[in-house]
């Protein structure tokens, strides 16, 4: 089966800083037109660095990176002009309007003027009401969407989040994920960089594990979860026991005696069989006191990968 | 040519001036306007003629340039720094646009703005002392060359400088001075032969030689002297950010 030509793709893609520091050590990436990527990985593991090759803010030291058919480098005007860029900062015109500043970027990014799409944008991201509102009077989670605005004003193909809800409240991490998927629909392909795990589970398509420059991994998310995924039953037991009965060894026992596990692997590819403990467990005459299960999150697979937890990131 | 990218950046910078209109056109009046009262109408009667010019006529095109000198510098080095300490610059350098397009809107701009700000002074000093134009249309071309070589000056300082601390040492420190010394007050055939050929090192008083030509058709230094070092500060100035650019310093990581 032939694939589609991807939108955006990276190839042996270098780069050292004049410190000497390595932040990407050829990283090889292809993006799927219209897919939401995640890429994870700890701080310092490269992510910005790789969205700031693509987009122009850094200087890639080897590789070669085509974005919608045109090579950044030699073709930086055609390349440019897909690619929107939100970056993790704040970084805004304090004293300008809304209006003024999303306009700006139009411009900038070589659209003729056009107030319909501005409003658009501006309405689907509910800033139409805050559009002559000086910027450095807005909430951060709203200066967090005009920078959104200004990142989709000129109409791009691809569009970058790099961290967009870091620091944002639930309720407008919950409007942003809706925007995404949104844009999805509209046939924007995005590429966001994340810290909180369950947003890339919530969001992806596909994930790209980073970690001291190096793509760990690349995987449709269903299939990182069967993979590495596991889910694991756990009885309660109203009195703790001694030890396992002969033949259960499959089955953990806690320390205090008053549980019993069982653990499949694949998460979502089938529940482990339960029935069959419960029969065992009647069968010795235990009493049940309750029974939960857990799936493992992508989280736990991200701290397999990378070796990190998440939560001690810095 | 990404023409929507000049005209955007161009008129976010002319508003980003009208923003601060008192700061950046209304203190350099005013400053001037006191230098005229000064020495022009008070001071001025009392002293010499200067190479058969009233006193107070003779300092008029230095103090124009005093003005847009420094206002030229601080204003492009301003309009560049600001988005770089703020991080907005990132929008520029992810933007398609070539070198040429960035200075076209920025310079552009910041150069606009003194040639505004030197008119608004000629015209403010012409209350103050009488004196007329010998040449205008080459008053206007220096004025023209001038701004904007300083502004492409500016411009580089603002690209250079890590700190606010910077963008207003070199006016004050560098700029004030040479163009006091640039013979903005004197003749340099007024200085004794030693300071007079110190003086010819000082690039600001050819500027100031050529731009008092284009007034009273009187100069120390042949006038296509003083615009062959006007024009090489332009293409010094030129050479040194396009190079910048090409290998991204203090630009692109």
């Amino acid at each position: 089966m032939d694939s589609p030509p991807p939108i955006l793709s990276i190839t042996g893609l270098t780069k050292t800083y004049a410190s000497g520091q390595t932040a990407l050590a050829g990283v090889d990436l292809s993006i799927r037109r219209g897919e939401i990527f995640a890429l994870l990985g700890p701080n310092g593991a490269g992510k910005t660095t790789l969205i700031g090759a693509v987009c122009g803010l850094v200087r890639p030291s080897a590789g070669r990176i085509v974005a919608d058919g045109h090579d950044v480098e030699r073709d930086f005007r055609a390349a440019r002009s897909r690619i929107g860029l939100v970056p993790q900062e704040l970084a805004t015109d304090m004293f300008e309007t809304v209006w003024a500043t999303v306009n700006f970027s139009r411009g900038l990014f070589g659209r003729r003027a056009d107030s319909g799409h501005v409003e658009r944008v501006l309405r689907e991201l509910s800033l139409w009401e805050k559009k002559d509102a000086v910027i450095s009077s807005l909430s951060g989670g709203m200066k967090r969407r005009v920078l959104i605005a200004k990142a989709l004003a000129h109409e791009p193909t691809i569009l970058f989040l790099d961290e967009p809800t870091a620091g944002v409240d639930v309720e407008l991490r919950r409007d942003m994920w809706a925007m995404v998927r949104r844009l999805r629909g509209q046939g924007v392909t995005i590429i966001l960089t994340t810290h909180y795990i369950e947003e890339a589970e919530e969001m992806a398509d596909r994930i790209g594990i980073i970690n001291r420059g190096r793509l760990v991994l690349v995987e449709e998310k269903e299939a990182l979860m069967a993979r590495f995924g596991r889910t694991r039953l756990s009885i309660n037991l109203k009195a703790p026991l001694v030890a396992l009965p002969p033949g259960w060894g499959d089955v953990e026992l806690s320390a205090d005696g008053t549980t019993l596990s069982v653990v499949q692997a694949g998460a979502g590819a089938g529940e482990p069989d339960i029935a069959a403990l419960f029969r065992r467990v009647a069968a010795a005459g235990l009493e049940i006191a309750g029974v939960t299960t857990t799936r493992s999150s992508l989280e736990d697979i991200f701290v397999e990968l990378v070796g990190t937890p998440a939560e001690d990131l810095p | 040519m990404n023409l929507h990218a000049v005209r955007a950046i161009y008129l976010f910078e002319l508003h980003r001036t009208w923003r601060t209109l008192f700061q950046s056109i209304a203190s350099p009046v005013i400053s001037t306007s006191l230098y005229l009262v000064v020495f022009g109408a008070a001071i001025g009667p009392r002293l010499a003629e200067v190479g058969g010019v009233p006193y107070g006529a003779y300092i008029v095109p230095g103090l124009i340039l005093l003005a847009v000198l420094t206002e030229s510098v601080s204003n492009a080095s301003f309009g560049i720094y600001l988005p770089r300490f703020t991080g907005t610059i990132y929008e520029v350098l992810s933007a398609p646009v070539s070198v040429a397009e960035v200075l076209l809107g920025y310079v552009g701009a910041a150069a606009t703005k003194s040639l505004m700000l030197g008119l608004v002074i000629l015209a403010t000093a012409r209350l103050f002392v009488p004196f007329s134009i010998a040449h205008p249309v080459e008053m206007l071309g220096f004025l023209m060359l001038i701004s904007v070589s300083f502004c492409l000056l500016g411009f580089l300082l603002g690209i250079w400088a890590d700190g606010f601390e910077r963008l207003q040492v070199v006016p004050m420190l560098v700029l004030t001075p040479l163009t006091f010394l640039g013979g903005t007050f004197y003749s340099l055939d007024m200085l004794p032969p030693v300071w007079r050929t110190v003086s010819l090192f000082n690039p600001i008083a050819y500027l100031v030689d050529g731009f008092r030509w284009t007034f009273y058709g009187v100069a120390v230094i042949d006038v296509r002297v003083s615009l062959a070092i006007t024009l090489a500060l332009l293409a010094a100035c030129l050479t040194a950010i396009v190079v910048i650019f090409r290998t991204g310093h203090r630009l692109r990581a």
